[in-house]
């Protein structure tokens, strides 16, 4: 559905995307993780052919990237990370409009509202104005609106960003139905949990390259310690140092926690009950583990 | 070329016809205001210009004057709106549509509904006694080519433009002074012949000539050529706030 081949892009001198390739199968759904500034949004903007590469080769649905882009599209949904949804118009009106772009008729569109305000829980708000929408109704109708064409492929960069929880498992019901019902998605996050829910396959993008590439369990198996105990309290740190280190395969300390990783915890556990002061969390390894150790704590901006 | 251009076109009709009344009051309340401000109240100082009142003289202006500034409005204020603040182009840009798709849209669109404010003057002229006949009707293609001018010319500042400060240097620096360049309201003729030069360089000189040309019946010097100035600052206008607009957007 989607191939992408050694894409490079640059901005300014500076390499934001580096020798990328990956391929998406029909009816997949494929995640791409990784901090801010990765490059996740960039690789989207030159699948769809919004921007420009300075290198590599780009199929989408069959098609050359971007010199038929605009063909493409026909076939393609998406979710943009910051809503673009026209304010001048109705909830209704932002649907019809929208499918006039891909060169549906009017009547054809107006067809196809009532099914697409049910799938994004909308029903009862189908003449409100933009304004009077939550944000997280306003995703779910910016997701309503990409599939106006009925797309094969959909591509939705950050779309819970922002959201309470409710609202986002909301937005994850409608994606695992959108893939139940065979269609390919294609999205960017920095939640772990949303990717470990939605993905079959992910990558996790550090400066513009792809560092790592499976299935979420895969990654987890073959990544990361199985055990995860994670110790709170004041002097931990030097604590950790010299009493947990032995016991333990890897040891992460950042403030008043040591993160412990391990087959087995309990020698671990034992040495803790030891000191009242300390509490102890035990608990599997996930996925935000996994990308932790492979883009380390520090905060990217 | 494709016709996709005209879904833009449709989307801002479908907002204007939302808005329709009260636009088309301010359309013709605001030259009523500028022709019975000035035309008559200024109008009673100078007395007559060219053998007639000073009201219809102005009258004449005032038509390419307020055809400009509807032009200059929307693609300036509006479509910026559309571009930077609303994200509409954005969203319009993940469907099948091109940047040129969008800019063309945009450029007809301000034209036509430029065209709407202009003939919203010609109403006013006949309601006056200044216009008669059908012959003024002529005007009404010039005055889209008028539209069409000062939008594509517009559209390359609205490419260019951070946020909309931008645009009061549009009209200070340009806009206003062109204004009072081109023989809109006083005649062109009484000033020295260097600025005159220089005010037939600029579209509105032409504008005016044309419009007063076709509905007073004043003698209009180059009239194929005063259309194809119109129609050539129009078009290179938009072809380069395409051009431009590509750079912006798919960086």
């Amino acid at each position: 559905m989607l191939a992408v081949e050694s894409l490079r892009k640059v901005y300014g001198g500076r390499e934001v995307v580096r020798e990328l390739s990956f391929s998406v199968r029909r009816g997949e759904c494929f995640g791409i993780l990784g901090p801010n500034g990765a490059g996740k949004t960039t690789t989207l903007r030159c699948c769809l052919g919004l921007t420009h590469a300075d290198g590599g080769r780009i199929e989408l649905g069959g098609l050359p990237v971007p010199e038929a882009a605009r063909i493409a599209r026909y076939r393609v949904g998406v979710v943009p990370q910051f809503d673009n949804l026209d304010p001048d118009f109705t909830v209704t009106e932002n649907l019809v409009m929208f499918a006039r772009y891909f060169d549906i008729p009017g009547r054809v569109a107006r067809q196809r509202v009532p099914r697409l305000l049910e799938f994004a829980g909308l029903a009862d708000r189908a003449g409100a104005r933009i304004d009077q929408l939550s944000g997280g109704m306003k995703r779910r109708l910016t997701l309503a609106r990409a599939l106006v064409n009925d797309p094969d492929v959909l591509f939705l960069d950050e779309p819970t960003t922002g959201l309470d929880p409710q609202a986002r498992h909301l937005i994850w019901d409608g994606l695992k139905r959108l893939v139940a019902g065979g269609k390919t998605l294609i999205l960017t996050t920095h939640f772990m949990d949303e990717a470990e829910r939605l993905c079959n396959r992910l990558c996790v993008m550090d400066e513009g390259s792809i560092i790592a590439l499976d299935t979420p369990r895969g990654l987890i198996e073959k990544l990361i310690e199985p055990v995860v105990v994670e110790v709170y309290g004041e002097g931990v740190g030097p604590w950790a140092a010299t009493h947990a280190r032995p016991v333990v395969e890897r040891l992460e300390v950042s403030g008043e926690t040591a993160f412990c990783y391990m087959h087995d915890p309990e020698p671990l556990l034992a040495l803790a009950r030891q000191q009242p002061e300390l509490r102890t969390l035990r608990r599997a390894a996930n996925l935000e583990d996994v990308f932790i150790k492979l883009t380390g704590r520090d905060i990217r901006d | 070329m494709s016709r996709r251009f005209l879904y833009l076109v449709e989307r801002n009709f479908l907002v204007w016809r939302k808005l329709m009344v009260p636009s088309l009051i301010a359309n013709l309340a605001d030259p009523l205001i500028y022709l019975l401000g000035l035309g008559f109240g200024l109008g009673a100082l100078v007395g007559n210009i060219d053998g007639r009142p000073y009201s219809t003289f102005l009258a004449g202006g005032m038509l390419c004057y307020s055809t400009l500034n509807s032009a200059s409005a929307e693609a300036l204020y509006s479509a910026f709106s559309r571009l930077k603040v609303q994200r509409t182009w954005e969203g319009i840009l993940h469907a099948p549509m091109t940047i040129t798709d969008v800019v063309v849209g945009e450029w007809l669109w301000a034209a036509a509904k430029a065209t709407l404010s202009g003939a919203a003057i010609l109403v006013v002229m006949y309601g006056f006694g200044f216009a008669k006949g059908l012959a003024p009707l002529a005007v009404l293609p010039v005055l889209f080519a008028v539209g069409l001018c000062f939008s594509g010319v517009a559209l390359i500042m609205t490419t260019l433009a951070k946020g909309y400060d931008f645009f009061t240097y549009y009209f200070t620096l340009l806009v206003t002074p062109m204004g009072f360049l081109s023989g809109v309201f006083f005649p062109l003729h009484q000033l020295p012949q260097p600025v005159q030069t220089l005010a037939w360089l600029l579209p509105l000189a032409h504008a005016a000539s044309l419009a007063r040309g076709l509905t007073l019946g004043d003698p209009m010097p180059w009239p194929w050529l005063s259309l194809a100035v119109l129609l050539g600052y129009g078009v290179t206008g938009v072809c380069v706030a395409a051009w431009i607009a590509r750079r912006r957007l798919t960086k």
